[in-house]
């Protein structure tokens, strides 16, 4: 048994067995639990990682790892490509560094709880890197699942309101996963198989039977509930907001791009986009971007609680995804995959700028940050980075997906959303420069100290470290992205755009 | 009529099945109850079980065992449809479970599972 030959499947087993077994060795030693599933998730990362290379080194050359050696479409298969594998070293990565980060939150805890919640957050991790390396429908429902549940348990975690903003997403997350069964009971129902690439080729010859567009309807309300698409936002500000302080910037991270992944995969590789109904499906969920984004920035102008405004910022950014994929040309597709990546990196830095800043002083009102500055000049640093960022400043990493965005736009002749752009551009730049003001310019709010620094960097070194590698990756993909895009997602790119 | 009856014996279970699903939608937006809004929820996951087990069931089909008499499939139902609703059983269980711990929790902070009493002391 050699290492590489088994990495796709190390990437879900490893943090599996280590946050089922967490809570035991907790039970042991306190600490022992939250350090294996630390190093499991390092170990799910470098498997990541070993997929990636293998996978760009064959040339785009998707890896298919079956399991208990049953041949699809009867067994269910992993299978990797250069876009679902670039996502899960994301994840992976994500995870880690937010695992790291979040220990200080939960160390003074006693053993339930420290191993609970690191139990939860691996779980998180093996839901998200599934949903996205699965080649199987019904699999993906399962992995849907266990993302959804240690989701609603990773924000019930968070104190008094959090139970009720856990019980409402739970109930409307249920409602999405129910939608996405029925529309696989549908196409099953039609093809009789549930392997991805097996249905990619047994729907062609359904395209236009009504059961269909019936299950591509169910797709996209399902995984637009999950992802949090403008008009099925409705749960997802109160889950930011109130979520456990050291998981906040995983959930928010990566949580809604599972399911957008997902969406890419069906629209565009199963179902692929040169049919009536996807072409139908796709000009609605542009008009739910537009209107996300239009709203979303709106909303985020209104707030005071800076989680909240990230949160509504994020149902503005879901939308630069859905009208990237509404565009159904290949500038569009990149950038919606680009902005997946990239979103996950901004969006995870500021909650964990936020969260740092809450665990020092307690306060997340963002008129309430004066001279932050001084007092934690590291953080702020990554701060600004991320803030310029989801404005779209070069050469951080937003500007260049909302690059290929309006590229997809001008090629694709849909002017108006270049329109909707720029305009959300503006508003970004309102909502993050006030912030910025505030942490630079602003009188020194008084604030008082819960946990007074050990350290120079104003956070513990746990805290520390990952917001500055965090603050780092945004700079390193703005350089590197015209290699992300060259060498990783135009290898990967769905058939459709080949012809 | 001779529509109706055809409608009924072909597709009529399907509607009832959907009438099932959105049946369970509806009682968990509108009731003010958190644990009827849970109940409904589990209509909800029930109505897509059913959907599930219908279109796997086939007239005179037998159980999918071998018996040496034929290798038909014509013969056999489908088993794959059954065994992918424990699955979907299984999940709704654990949905079930965590939404009963949080309802507990929701219970013991707020006093209540009505919205508008939780919402009121929510707010405070």
């Amino acid at each position: 048994m050699n290492f590489v030959q088994h990495a796709p499947v190390f990437i879900v087993l490893l943090p599996l067995t280590a946050s089922l077994l967490c809570l035991l060795f907790s039970r042991i030693s306190r600490n022992l639990g939250s350090y294996i599933v630390i190093a499991a998730i390092f170990g799910a990362f470098l498997s990541a990682a070993t997929v990636l290379k293998q996978v760009l080194a064959s040339g785009g050359q998707a890896i298919h790892y079956w399991m208990g050696g049953w041949e699809p479409p009867i067994g269910i298969e992993f299978v990797l490509d250069p876009l679902n594998s670039v996502l899960a070293v994301l994840v992976t990565f994500i995870a880690l560094m937010v695992s790291i980060y979040s220990r200080p939150f939960v160390k003074r805890e006693d053993w339930l709880h420290l191993g609970g919640y690191y139990t939860l957050f691996g779980l998180l991790c093996v839901g998200l890197c599934g949903m996205i390396i699965t080649g199987d429908v019904f699999n993906l429902y399962v992995y849907l699942e266990i993302m959804s549940l240690s989701g609603y348990g990773l924000i019930a975690l968070g104190g008094r309101k959090s139970m009720l903003a856990a019980f409402r997403y739970l109930l409307i997350g249920t409602i999405g996963a129910s939608l996405y069964l029925l529309g696989v009971g549908y196409l099953y129902a039609m093809t009789g198989t549930l392997n991805m690439a097996d249905l990619a080729k047994l729907v062609a010859a359904h395209l236009d039977s009504p059961l269909f567009a019936m299950a591509v309807a169910c797709f996209i309300i399902g995984f637009g509930i999950k992802m949090a698409l403008f008009p099925l936002h409705g749960w997802q500000p109160d889950a930011y907001t109130f979520s456990h302080p050291g998981a906040a910037a995983f959930i928010a991270g990566c949580m809604s791009k599972a399911p957008a992944y997902a969406m890419v995969r069906f629209l565009y590789y199963i179902f692929h986009v040169d049919n009536l109904v996807v072409h139908s499906a796709l000009n609605v969920i542009g008009l739910l971007g537009i209107a996300g984004i239009l709203i979303g920035s709106i909303m985020a102008l209104a707030q005071f609680d800076f989680r909240r405004m990230l949160a509504y910022s994020s149902v503005a950014q879901i939308g630069y995804i859905a009208i990237g994929l509404a565009m159904g040309n290949l500038y569009g597709f990149i950038g919606a995959v680009l902005h997946m990546i990239n979103h996950a990196f901004m969006k995870s830095a500021l909650f964990l700028v936020i969260g740092g800043i809450q665990y020092r002083f307690g306060e997340v009102n963002l008129y309430r940050l004066g001279g932050m500055h001084k007092k934690i000049p590291i953080s702020t640093v990554t701060l600004t980075l991320a803030a310029l960022s989801m404005i779209g400043l070069p050469p951080t990493c937003g500007f260049f997906s909302k690059w290929y965005l309006m590229l997809g736009a001008y090629t694709g002749a849909q002017y108006f959303y270049i329109a909707v752009l720029v305009i959300s551009s503006l508003l970004n730049a309102i909502y993050f420069f006030r912030i910025i003001e505030q942490v630079f310019v602003q009188r020194e709010a008084s604030l008082t100290e819960i946990q007074p620094p050990s350290t120079k960097l104003g956070l513990p070194i746990e805290m520390a470290v990952p917001i500055v590698v965090m603050g780092l990756a945004i700079l390193v993909l703005g350089f590197c992205n015209g290699d992300i895009v060259t060498d990783v997602l135009k290898v990967g790119l769905p058939e459709v755009f080949l012809r | 009529m001779e529509m109706l009856n055809e409608f009924l014996k072909t597709r009529g279970i399907y509607a009832l099945v959907m009438i099932l699903f959105f049946l369970g939608v509806y009682g968990m937006v509108l009731s003010k109850n958190y644990m009827k809004k849970l109940m409904a929820m589990n209509v909800m996951q029930v109505a897509v079980i059913f959907f599930y087990l219908c279109f796997a069931q086939k007239d005179g089909g037998m159980i999918p065992i071998q018996n040496g008499l034929t290798t038909n499939p014509d013969a056999y139902i489908n088993p794959l449809p059954h065994g992918l609703m424990l699955t979907a059983i299984v999940v709704s269980l654990g949905t079930t479970g965590v939404a009963i711990a949080l309802l507990m929790r929701i219970k013991e902070i707020f006093g209540s599972l009505e919205e508008v009493e939780i919402l009121r002391r929510a707010s405070k």
